[in-house]
C-alpha cells in the first residue's frame, strides 16, 4: 500500500476522524477561554462527521444515510455555534470578561 | 535499479490516481495544520483562521469520500456561516487585553498533550483492528439519492432539524439580548 493509494482505505480516515477528535480535546483541555474550548467542540464534531462518512462510503450499503447524517450534524452544529455565542455575548454583558477562570460566581 | 525504481514512482505521481493520492495528502495537510493552527495560536482571531483553514481541508476529504454535496454544505455551513459568527463573537465579547489566552489549569501543557494523544492512539487503534462487515452498495449516493431520501424517508426529521434552527435563533437573540442595559 503505497501513499498515494492511501485515499482509498478505510483506516485513513478513521485514523483522520481520531486526529481531529483528539486536537479537540487537546484544544478543549488547554484552553482558558470559552471561545477557544467552542473552537475545539467544533473540531471534534468535524471528526465525528468524518467518521461517520468513511463508514457511510466504505461499509454502508445506503451510501446516503450518512451523507443526510453528516447534514443534520452540520445542522445542529450550527444551532449549538449560535446558542453557545450568545451565552457567551451574554456572559461578557455579566462579567465583562470570557475567561473560564473568572466565572466562579457559583463555586460557594 | 534505484533510478528505475524512483522513474516508476513519478511515473505513478503522474497519473491521474498519483495525483489524486497527492491532493488527498495535501488536504490531510492543510487539516492537520489549521487543526493545529485552532487550538495552539495565541490569539482568539488566529484560531478562527485555523478553524477555517481546517475546515477547508475536511471538505477536501468529503469531497474524496465520494460526495462532493456534503463538501459544498461543509464549506457552505462551516467556513462561511460558523466561523463567522464565532468572530462576531470575537469582536463583540472579548477586549484587546484579554484575547491573549495562554494555557492554564492542572489539564494545560504536557498532561493535556498527553491526554489527547491516549484518546487519538485508542481510537486509531481501536478503528483499525476492528474487522468491518462490507455490504453492497444498493445506490450510488448521488445528490438525486439524497434529495429524494431527504423527503421521503427522512421528511420528519427535516422538519425537525428546521424547527431546532428555529428555536435556536430566536434563543440567541434573547440570550443576547438580556441584560443589554447594563
Amino acid at each position: 500500500m503505497s501513499l498515494l493509494t492511501l485515499h482509498n482505505n478505510l483506516n485513513t480516515y478513521l485514523v483522520i476522524g481520531a486526529m481531529l477528535f483528539g486536537i479537540g480535546i487537546y484544544g478543549l483541555v488547554t484552553r482558558r477561554t470559552i471561545i477557544g474550548m467552542l473552537i475545539a467542540s467544533e473540531l471534534m464534531l468535524a471528526g465525528a462527521s468524518v467518521n461517520f462518512m468513511a463508514f457511510n462510503r466504505f461499509t454502508a450499503p445506503d451510501p446516503v444515510v450518512g451523507q443526510i447524517f453528516t447534514l443534520f450534524i452540520m445542522a445542529i452544529a450550527a444551532a449549538e455555534a449560535a446558542i453557545g455565542l450568545s451565552i457567551v455575548v451574554a456572559i461578557y454583558r455579566n462579567y465583562t470578561s470570557i475567561d473560564t477562570e473568572d466565572l466562579v460566581k457559583l463555586k460557594g | 535499479m534505484n533510478s528505475s525504481f524512483l522513474m516508476s514512482q513519478a511515473h505513478a505521481l503522474f497519473s491521474a490516481d498519483g495525483l489524486a493520492g497527492l491532493i488527498f495528502l495535501i488536504m490531510v495537510a492543510v487539516m492537520l495544520i489549521g487543526g493545529l493552527m485552532a487550538c495552539t495560536s495565541e490569539r482568539l482571531v488566529r484560531c478562527v483562521a485555523g478553524l477555517v483553514v481546517c475546515f477547508v481541508g475536511v471538505a477536501g476529504i468529503y469531497f474524496y469520500l465520494n460526495s462532493p454535496f456534503v463538501a459544498t454544505m461543509q464549506m457552505l455551513i462551516y467556513v462561511g456561516a460558523v466561523s463567522v459568527t464565532i468572530s462576531f463573537a470575537i469582536m463583540l465579547a472579548a477586549p484587546e487585553q484579554s484575547k491573549k489566552i495562554g494555557p492554564s489549569g492542572p489539564l494545560s501543557g504536557p498532561l493535556g498533550f498527553l491526554t489527547a494523544g491516549l484518546i487519538f492512539a485508542g481510537l486509531a487503534v481501536l478503528g483499525c483492528r476492528a474487522v468491518w462487515p462490507v455490504k453492497a452498495k444498493i445506490n450510488n449516493g448521488g445528490m438525486e439519492a439524497i434529495g429524494l431520501q431527504l423527503l421521503q424517508d427522512y421528511s420528519m426529521v427535516f422538519e425537525l432539524v428546521s424547527v431546532v434552527l428555529l428555536i435556536a435563533i430566536l434563543g440567541a437573540i434573547i440570550l443576547a439580548r438580556s441584560g443589554r442595559n447594563n
